[in-house]
Protein backbone atom coordinates (compact mmCIF):
# COMPACT_ATOMS: atom_id res chain seq x y z
CA UNK A 1 0.00 0.00 0.00
CA UNK A 2 1.82 3.11 -1.26
CA UNK A 3 0.05 5.61 0.94
CA UNK A 4 0.80 3.61 4.06
CA UNK A 5 4.43 3.19 3.00
CA UNK A 6 4.81 6.92 2.46
CA UNK A 7 3.21 7.56 5.84
CA UNK A 8 5.68 5.24 7.58
CA UNK A 9 8.64 6.70 5.70
CA UNK A 10 7.55 10.17 6.79
CA UNK A 11 7.10 9.00 10.35
CA UNK A 12 10.53 7.35 10.38
CA UNK A 13 12.08 10.55 9.07
CA UNK A 14 10.28 12.63 11.69
CA UNK A 15 11.51 10.32 14.46
CA UNK A 16 15.07 10.42 13.16
CA UNK A 17 15.13 14.21 12.95
CA UNK A 18 13.53 14.28 16.41
CA UNK A 19 16.64 12.57 17.82
CA UNK A 20 19.09 14.96 16.25
CA UNK A 21 16.97 18.10 16.66
CA UNK A 22 19.17 21.17 16.95
CA UNK A 23 18.54 23.77 19.67
CA UNK A 24 15.44 25.72 18.69
CA UNK A 25 16.17 29.03 17.01
CA UNK A 26 16.18 32.04 19.29
CA UNK A 27 13.47 34.42 18.29
CA UNK A 28 12.19 37.29 20.40
CA UNK A 29 8.75 36.05 19.38
CA UNK A 30 8.57 33.73 22.40
CA UNK A 31 9.72 36.52 24.72
CA UNK A 32 6.80 38.69 23.63
CA UNK A 33 4.36 35.73 23.72
CA UNK A 34 5.32 35.20 27.37
CA UNK A 35 4.45 38.85 28.07
CA UNK A 36 8.02 40.17 28.08
CA UNK A 37 9.62 41.04 31.43
CA UNK A 38 6.40 41.61 33.45
CA UNK A 39 4.85 38.42 32.05
CA UNK A 40 7.91 36.33 32.86
CA UNK A 41 8.07 37.79 36.38
CA UNK A 42 4.43 36.81 36.90
CA UNK A 43 5.09 33.28 35.60
CA UNK A 44 8.09 32.83 37.91
CA UNK A 45 6.21 34.21 40.94
CA UNK A 46 3.20 31.99 40.29
CA UNK A 47 5.45 28.96 39.73
CA UNK A 48 7.29 29.55 43.01
CA UNK A 49 3.96 29.95 44.83
CA UNK A 50 2.85 26.60 43.37
CA UNK A 51 6.15 25.00 44.41
CA UNK A 52 5.74 26.34 47.94
CA UNK A 53 2.43 24.45 48.15
CA UNK A 54 3.81 21.27 46.59
CA UNK A 55 4.79 18.73 49.25
CA UNK A 56 6.62 16.66 46.63
CA UNK A 57 9.38 19.19 46.08
CA UNK A 58 9.10 22.12 48.50
CA UNK A 59 11.86 20.64 50.69
CA UNK A 60 14.37 20.87 47.83
CA UNK A 61 14.19 24.65 48.09
CA UNK A 62 14.50 24.74 51.89
CA UNK A 63 18.04 26.18 51.82
CA UNK A 64 17.55 28.36 48.74
CA UNK A 65 17.69 32.14 48.74
CA UNK A 66 14.23 32.53 47.17
CA UNK A 67 14.80 36.18 46.23
CA UNK A 68 17.94 35.29 44.28
CA UNK A 69 16.30 32.20 42.78
CA UNK A 70 13.42 34.36 41.54
CA UNK A 71 15.76 36.94 39.98
CA UNK A 72 17.87 34.27 38.27
CA UNK A 73 14.85 32.35 36.96
CA UNK A 74 13.36 35.50 35.45
CA UNK A 75 16.73 36.35 33.89
CA UNK A 76 17.15 32.83 32.52
CA UNK A 77 13.66 32.56 31.01
CA UNK A 78 14.07 36.07 29.53
CA UNK A 79 17.39 34.94 28.04
CA UNK A 80 16.25 31.63 26.52
CA UNK A 81 13.02 33.11 25.23
CA UNK A 82 15.01 35.58 23.14
CA UNK A 83 14.59 38.60 25.43
CA UNK A 84 17.18 41.30 26.13
CA UNK A 85 18.80 39.53 29.08
CA UNK A 86 21.96 37.55 29.72
CA UNK A 87 21.66 34.77 32.31
CA UNK A 88 24.31 35.49 34.96
CA UNK A 89 23.67 32.63 37.39
CA UNK A 90 25.57 29.42 37.97
CA UNK A 91 25.44 26.58 35.44
CA UNK A 92 22.50 24.19 35.83
CA UNK A 93 24.90 21.46 36.86
CA UNK A 94 26.48 23.58 39.61
CA UNK A 95 23.26 25.12 40.93
CA UNK A 96 21.60 21.70 41.31
CA UNK A 97 24.63 19.75 42.53
CA UNK A 98 23.95 17.67 45.62
CA UNK A 99 20.21 18.30 45.62
CA UNK A 100 19.60 14.72 44.46
CA UNK A 101 16.75 15.71 42.14
CA UNK A 102 15.09 12.73 40.45
CA UNK A 103 12.88 12.44 37.38
CA UNK A 104 9.61 12.71 39.32
CA UNK A 105 10.79 15.86 41.16
CA UNK A 106 11.93 17.46 37.91
CA UNK A 107 8.52 16.76 36.38
CA UNK A 108 6.79 18.13 39.50
CA UNK A 109 8.54 21.47 38.91
CA UNK A 110 7.50 21.35 35.23
CA UNK A 111 3.89 20.74 36.34
CA UNK A 112 4.03 23.76 38.65
CA UNK A 113 5.42 25.91 35.84
CA UNK A 114 2.80 24.59 33.43
CA UNK A 115 -0.04 25.21 35.89
CA UNK A 116 1.25 28.75 36.49
CA UNK A 117 1.27 29.48 32.76
CA UNK A 118 -2.22 28.01 32.30
CA UNK A 119 -3.56 30.10 35.22
CA UNK A 120 -1.92 33.21 33.73
CA UNK A 121 -3.45 32.40 30.32
CA UNK A 122 -0.13 32.13 28.51
CA UNK A 123 -0.92 30.80 25.00
CA UNK A 124 -0.53 27.00 24.68
CA UNK A 125 2.08 27.35 21.94
CA UNK A 126 4.22 29.70 24.04
CA UNK A 127 4.01 27.29 26.99
CA UNK A 128 5.22 24.41 24.85
CA UNK A 129 7.97 26.39 23.16
CA UNK A 130 9.30 27.47 26.56
CA UNK A 131 9.18 23.85 27.82
CA UNK A 132 11.04 22.76 24.67
CA UNK A 133 13.85 25.21 25.47
CA UNK A 134 14.02 24.17 29.11
CA UNK A 135 13.95 20.41 28.39
CA UNK A 136 17.65 20.10 27.37
CA UNK A 137 18.64 21.38 30.85
CA UNK A 138 17.12 18.32 32.50
CA UNK A 139 20.29 16.28 32.02
CA UNK A 140 22.31 18.76 34.11
CA UNK A 141 19.60 19.20 36.74
CA UNK A 142 19.06 15.51 37.57
CA UNK A 143 21.33 13.65 39.93
CA UNK A 144 23.71 11.71 37.68
CA UNK A 145 22.58 8.18 38.58
CA UNK A 146 18.99 9.26 38.02
CA UNK A 147 19.52 10.12 34.37
CA UNK A 148 17.60 8.15 31.83
CA UNK A 149 20.09 5.73 30.36
CA UNK B 1 -28.40 -9.63 22.55
CA UNK B 2 -26.92 -9.54 26.02
CA UNK B 3 -24.10 -7.07 26.48
CA UNK B 4 -24.57 -6.99 30.25
CA UNK B 5 -21.26 -6.99 32.05
CA UNK B 6 -22.14 -7.74 35.63
CA UNK B 7 -22.50 -11.47 34.99
CA UNK B 8 -19.35 -11.73 32.91
CA UNK B 9 -16.56 -13.73 34.61
CA UNK B 10 -13.93 -11.65 32.81
CA UNK B 11 -15.23 -8.49 34.40
CA UNK B 12 -15.28 -10.08 37.82
CA UNK B 13 -11.64 -11.01 37.18
CA UNK B 14 -10.83 -7.41 36.26
CA UNK B 15 -12.37 -6.15 39.48
CA UNK B 16 -10.36 -8.73 41.40
CA UNK B 17 -7.14 -7.66 39.68
CA UNK B 18 -7.82 -4.00 40.42
CA UNK B 19 -8.56 -4.77 44.04
CA UNK B 20 -5.36 -6.82 44.32
CA UNK B 21 -3.27 -4.06 42.80
CA UNK B 22 -4.78 -1.10 44.67
CA UNK B 23 -3.30 -1.62 48.14
CA UNK B 24 0.30 -1.91 46.88
CA UNK B 25 0.35 1.20 44.74
CA UNK B 26 0.68 4.78 45.82
CA UNK B 27 -0.97 7.83 44.32
CA UNK B 28 -0.25 8.87 40.73
CA UNK B 29 3.43 8.84 39.79
CA UNK B 30 5.84 11.46 38.56
CA UNK B 31 5.49 11.23 34.80
CA UNK B 32 3.83 14.17 33.05
CA UNK B 33 0.12 13.86 32.34
CA UNK B 34 -0.71 12.10 29.06
CA UNK B 35 2.67 10.37 28.86
CA UNK B 36 1.22 7.10 30.15
CA UNK B 37 -0.88 6.87 27.01
CA UNK B 38 -4.07 4.83 26.93
CA UNK B 39 -4.39 1.02 26.70
CA UNK B 40 -4.75 -0.56 23.28
CA UNK B 41 -7.06 -3.50 22.54
CA UNK B 42 -4.41 -6.13 23.31
CA UNK B 43 -3.64 -4.68 26.74
CA UNK B 44 -0.39 -2.80 26.07
CA UNK B 45 0.01 0.91 26.77
CA UNK B 46 -0.63 2.63 23.47
CA UNK B 47 -3.36 4.20 21.48
CA UNK B 48 -6.48 2.26 20.54
CA UNK B 49 -5.12 -0.34 18.12
CA UNK B 50 -1.33 0.24 18.22
CA UNK B 51 1.02 -0.55 21.12
CA UNK B 52 3.31 2.39 21.85
CA UNK B 53 6.90 2.61 23.10
CA UNK B 54 5.81 4.36 26.29
CA UNK B 55 4.87 2.29 29.33
CA UNK B 56 1.48 2.57 31.04
CA UNK B 57 0.67 4.61 34.08
CA UNK B 58 2.71 7.41 35.61
CA UNK B 59 5.58 5.78 37.48
CA UNK B 60 9.09 7.14 36.90
CA UNK B 61 12.35 5.21 37.37
CA UNK B 62 11.86 4.88 41.13
CA UNK B 63 8.15 4.20 41.08
CA UNK B 64 5.69 1.47 40.13
CA UNK B 65 2.40 2.01 38.38
CA UNK B 66 -0.69 0.04 37.47
CA UNK B 67 -3.57 0.40 35.06
CA UNK B 68 -6.95 -1.21 34.46
CA UNK B 69 -9.05 -0.64 31.36
CA UNK B 70 -12.21 -1.41 29.49
CA UNK B 71 -12.59 -0.93 25.72
CA UNK B 72 -15.38 -1.59 23.29
CA UNK B 73 -15.84 -1.21 19.55
CA UNK B 74 -19.12 -1.84 17.75
CA UNK B 75 -19.41 -1.94 13.96
CA UNK B 76 -23.05 -2.96 13.82
CA UNK B 77 -22.17 -6.41 12.47
CA UNK B 78 -19.65 -7.18 15.21
CA UNK B 79 -18.73 -6.05 18.66
CA UNK B 80 -15.47 -6.45 20.58
CA UNK B 81 -15.23 -5.88 24.34
CA UNK B 82 -11.87 -5.96 26.08
CA UNK B 83 -10.94 -5.69 29.73
CA UNK B 84 -7.56 -5.95 31.32
CA UNK B 85 -4.87 -4.62 33.58
CA UNK B 86 -1.20 -3.77 33.52
CA UNK B 87 1.63 -3.29 35.98
CA UNK B 88 4.72 -1.20 35.29
CA UNK B 89 7.88 -1.56 37.29
CA UNK B 90 10.32 1.41 37.51
CA UNK B 91 9.29 2.69 34.06
CA UNK B 92 11.28 -0.26 32.72
CA UNK B 93 9.00 -3.29 32.40
CA UNK B 94 5.28 -3.44 31.68
CA UNK B 95 3.32 -6.65 32.14
CA UNK B 96 -0.28 -6.81 31.05
CA UNK B 97 -3.28 -9.04 30.67
CA UNK B 98 -6.27 -8.52 28.40
CA UNK B 99 -9.38 -10.61 27.83
CA UNK B 100 -11.13 -10.07 24.52
CA UNK B 101 -14.76 -11.00 23.99
CA UNK B 102 -15.77 -10.92 20.34
CA UNK B 103 -19.46 -11.03 19.46
CA UNK B 104 -19.71 -12.56 15.98
CA UNK B 105 -23.06 -10.81 15.52
CA UNK B 106 -24.14 -10.92 11.87
CA UNK B 107 -21.66 -13.64 10.93
CA UNK B 108 -24.20 -16.37 11.75
CA UNK B 109 -26.35 -15.05 8.89
CA UNK B 110 -23.44 -15.39 6.45
CA UNK B 111 -22.38 -18.85 7.70
CA UNK B 112 -25.53 -20.42 9.19
CA UNK B 113 -24.10 -23.96 9.18
CA UNK B 114 -20.84 -22.90 10.80
CA UNK B 115 -21.73 -20.30 13.39
CA UNK B 116 -24.50 -20.26 15.96
CA UNK B 117 -26.43 -17.01 16.33
CA UNK B 118 -24.69 -14.70 18.82
CA UNK B 119 -21.65 -16.97 19.02
CA UNK B 120 -18.75 -15.38 20.89
CA UNK B 121 -15.02 -15.86 20.55
CA UNK B 122 -12.84 -15.22 23.57
CA UNK B 123 -9.11 -14.62 23.67
CA UNK B 124 -6.56 -13.96 26.41
CA UNK B 125 -3.51 -11.82 25.72
CA UNK B 126 -0.53 -11.99 28.09
CA UNK B 127 1.77 -9.07 27.34
CA UNK B 128 5.19 -7.81 28.38
CA UNK B 129 7.06 -4.72 27.22
CA UNK B 130 10.61 -3.68 28.05
CA UNK B 131 11.94 -0.16 27.67
CA UNK B 132 15.27 -0.69 25.93
CA UNK B 133 16.52 2.88 25.80
CA UNK B 134 15.59 6.52 25.50
CA UNK B 135 12.76 8.60 26.91
CA UNK B 136 9.36 9.75 25.67
CA UNK B 137 10.24 13.44 26.16
CA UNK B 138 13.80 14.08 27.31
CA UNK B 139 17.33 13.38 26.18
CA UNK B 140 18.75 12.60 22.76
CA UNK B 141 16.92 9.39 21.96
CA UNK B 142 13.25 8.58 21.55
CA UNK B 143 11.87 5.82 23.73
CA UNK B 144 12.46 2.38 22.25
CA UNK B 145 10.64 -0.66 23.62
CA UNK B 146 10.50 -4.36 22.80
CA UNK B 147 7.24 -6.14 23.50
CA UNK B 148 5.59 -9.53 23.26
CA UNK B 149 1.92 -10.50 23.24
CA UNK B 150 1.17 -14.15 23.86
CA UNK B 151 -2.37 -14.90 22.71
CA UNK B 152 -4.57 -17.85 23.60
CA UNK B 153 -7.79 -18.21 21.64
CA UNK B 154 -10.43 -19.66 23.97
CA UNK B 155 -13.00 -20.65 21.31
CA UNK B 156 -11.00 -22.13 18.46
CA UNK B 157 -13.82 -24.02 16.72
CA UNK B 158 -14.76 -21.15 14.37
CA UNK B 159 -11.13 -20.29 13.54
CA UNK B 160 -10.42 -23.98 12.98
CA UNK B 161 -13.38 -24.26 10.59
CA UNK B 162 -12.17 -21.33 8.45
CA UNK B 163 -8.67 -22.78 8.10
CA UNK B 164 -6.54 -21.36 10.94
CA UNK B 165 -3.64 -23.61 11.91
CA UNK B 166 -3.14 -22.82 15.61
CA UNK B 167 -5.13 -21.60 18.60
CA UNK B 168 -2.18 -19.81 20.20
CA UNK B 169 0.41 -17.40 18.90
CA UNK B 170 2.99 -14.92 20.11
CA UNK B 171 3.46 -11.48 18.54
CA UNK B 172 6.80 -9.71 19.01
CA UNK B 173 7.07 -5.98 18.39
CA UNK B 174 9.60 -3.16 18.46
CA UNK B 175 8.21 0.30 19.09
CA UNK B 176 9.75 3.78 18.88
CA UNK B 177 7.96 6.84 20.22
CA UNK B 178 8.61 10.45 21.07
CA UNK B 179 6.69 13.47 22.29
CA UNK B 180 7.92 16.50 20.37
CA UNK B 181 7.50 19.60 22.54
CA UNK B 182 6.01 22.39 20.40
CA UNK B 183 6.36 19.96 17.50
CA UNK B 184 3.57 21.32 15.31
CA UNK B 185 2.42 24.95 15.38
CA UNK B 186 3.46 25.17 19.03
CA UNK B 187 1.43 22.09 19.97
CA UNK B 188 3.05 18.99 21.47
CA UNK B 189 3.04 16.06 19.05
CA UNK B 190 3.39 12.36 19.84
CA UNK B 191 4.74 10.14 17.05
CA UNK B 192 5.03 6.38 17.34
CA UNK B 193 6.08 3.64 14.97
CA UNK B 194 5.77 -0.06 15.73
CA UNK B 195 6.96 -3.09 13.75
CA UNK B 196 5.33 -6.39 14.67
CA UNK B 197 6.09 -10.00 13.81
CA UNK B 198 2.84 -11.95 13.85
CA UNK B 199 0.85 -14.93 12.53
CA UNK B 200 -2.45 -13.72 14.00
CA UNK B 201 -5.70 -13.62 12.01
CA UNK B 202 -7.89 -10.69 13.13
CA UNK B 203 -5.78 -10.25 16.31
CA UNK B 204 -5.87 -14.04 16.87
CA UNK B 205 -9.67 -14.13 17.24
CA UNK B 206 -9.61 -16.19 14.03
CA UNK B 207 -6.57 -18.14 15.15
CA UNK B 208 -3.03 -18.12 13.84
CA UNK B 209 -1.61 -18.99 10.43
CA UNK B 210 -3.60 -20.33 7.52
CA UNK B 211 -3.57 -21.73 4.00
CA UNK B 212 -2.43 -18.47 2.33
CA UNK B 213 0.47 -17.94 4.71
CA UNK B 214 1.52 -19.96 7.73
CA UNK B 215 4.69 -18.10 8.66
CA UNK B 216 5.44 -14.94 10.58
CA UNK B 217 4.96 -11.67 8.79
CA UNK B 218 6.36 -8.23 9.62
CA UNK B 219 3.65 -5.58 9.77
CA UNK B 220 4.01 -1.85 10.46
CA UNK B 221 1.83 0.24 12.73
CA UNK B 222 1.92 3.98 13.26
CA UNK B 223 0.25 6.65 15.35
CA UNK B 224 0.44 10.44 15.36
CA UNK B 225 -1.30 12.62 17.92
CA UNK B 226 -1.43 16.33 18.63
CA UNK B 227 -2.08 17.63 22.15
CA UNK B 228 -4.57 20.49 21.87
CA UNK B 229 -3.80 21.31 25.47
CA UNK B 230 -2.22 19.53 28.45
CA UNK B 231 -5.13 17.10 28.82
CA UNK B 232 -6.56 16.55 25.34
CA UNK B 233 -5.05 14.83 22.30
CA UNK B 234 -6.42 14.07 18.85
CA UNK B 235 -4.73 11.63 16.52
CA UNK B 236 -4.71 8.98 13.85
CA UNK B 237 -3.55 5.37 13.82
CA UNK B 238 -2.81 2.86 11.10
CA UNK B 239 -2.17 -0.84 11.57
CA UNK B 240 -1.15 -3.30 8.84
CA UNK B 241 -2.43 -6.83 9.28
CA UNK B 242 -1.52 -10.17 7.74
CA UNK B 243 -3.91 -11.99 5.39
CA UNK B 244 -3.36 -15.68 6.10
CA UNK B 245 -6.82 -17.16 5.65
CA UNK B 246 -8.24 -18.18 2.27
CA UNK B 247 -11.97 -17.79 3.00
CA UNK B 248 -11.82 -14.00 3.43
CA UNK B 249 -9.55 -11.02 2.86
CA UNK B 250 -8.18 -9.41 6.02
CA UNK B 251 -7.90 -5.60 5.97
CA UNK B 252 -5.51 -3.11 7.50
CA UNK B 253 -7.08 -1.05 10.29
CA UNK B 254 -7.15 2.68 10.95
CA UNK B 255 -8.82 5.11 13.31
CA UNK B 256 -9.05 8.74 14.28
CA UNK B 257 -9.26 9.36 18.01
CA UNK B 258 -9.64 11.89 20.76
CA UNK B 259 -8.18 11.16 24.17
CA UNK B 260 -8.87 13.10 27.34
CA UNK B 261 -6.73 12.92 30.47
CA UNK B 262 -8.75 14.74 33.18
CA UNK B 263 -6.13 13.68 35.73
CA UNK B 264 -3.38 11.09 36.17
CA UNK B 265 -5.88 8.49 37.41
CA UNK B 266 -8.18 8.45 34.41
CA UNK B 267 -8.14 8.60 30.64
CA UNK B 268 -11.09 8.40 28.25
CA UNK B 269 -10.65 7.71 24.55
CA UNK B 270 -13.20 7.77 21.76
CA UNK B 271 -12.40 6.83 18.17
CA UNK B 272 -13.95 6.35 14.79
CA UNK B 273 -12.54 3.10 13.44
CA UNK B 274 -12.31 1.72 9.93
CA UNK B 275 -11.76 -2.03 10.25
CA UNK B 276 -12.32 -2.82 6.58
CA UNK B 277 -13.48 -6.32 5.75
CA UNK B 278 -13.69 -8.85 8.59
CA UNK B 279 -14.50 -12.50 7.81
CA UNK B 280 -16.21 -11.63 4.47
CA UNK B 281 -18.34 -8.79 5.92
CA UNK B 282 -17.18 -5.53 4.30
CA UNK B 283 -17.18 -1.92 5.48
CA UNK B 284 -16.79 -2.56 9.18
CA UNK B 285 -16.74 0.92 10.66
CA UNK B 286 -17.83 2.03 14.05
CA UNK B 287 -17.29 3.85 17.29
CA UNK B 288 -14.63 2.81 19.77
CA UNK B 289 -14.63 3.80 23.40
CA UNK B 290 -12.04 3.12 26.08
CA UNK B 291 -11.63 4.05 29.72
CA UNK B 292 -8.43 3.53 31.67
CA UNK B 293 -7.77 3.94 35.35
CA UNK B 294 -4.16 4.47 36.45
CA UNK B 295 -2.73 4.14 39.93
Amino acid sequence: MTMARRFFAGLALALLTACAAPEPARDADLYSALGEHPGIRAIVDETLRNVADDARIVAIFADSDIGRLRTKLVEQICDISGGPCEYSGDSMEKSHAGLGIDAAEFNAFVENLRTAMIDLRVPESAQNRLLARLAPMREDILEKEERTD
Amino acid sequence: MNHGHTDCPAHRLAVAIVLLILPVTAAAGGKLIGTGGATQIEGAAGGGIVPWALLGGYGTEDENGATAFFSSVDTGDYRLDVIGAGFVWNNRVEISFARQDFDTGSLATAFPTLIAPDARIGQDVFGAKFRLTGDTIYGRWPQVALGIQHKRNRDFAIADAVGARNDTGTDVYLSVGRLLLAGLAGRNVYLNGTVRSTRANELGLLGFGGPDNDGRELVAEASAAVFLDRRTAIGVEYRQKPDNLAFADESDWSDVFIAWFPNKNLSLTAAWTDLGSIATLDDQRGLYFSAEAAF
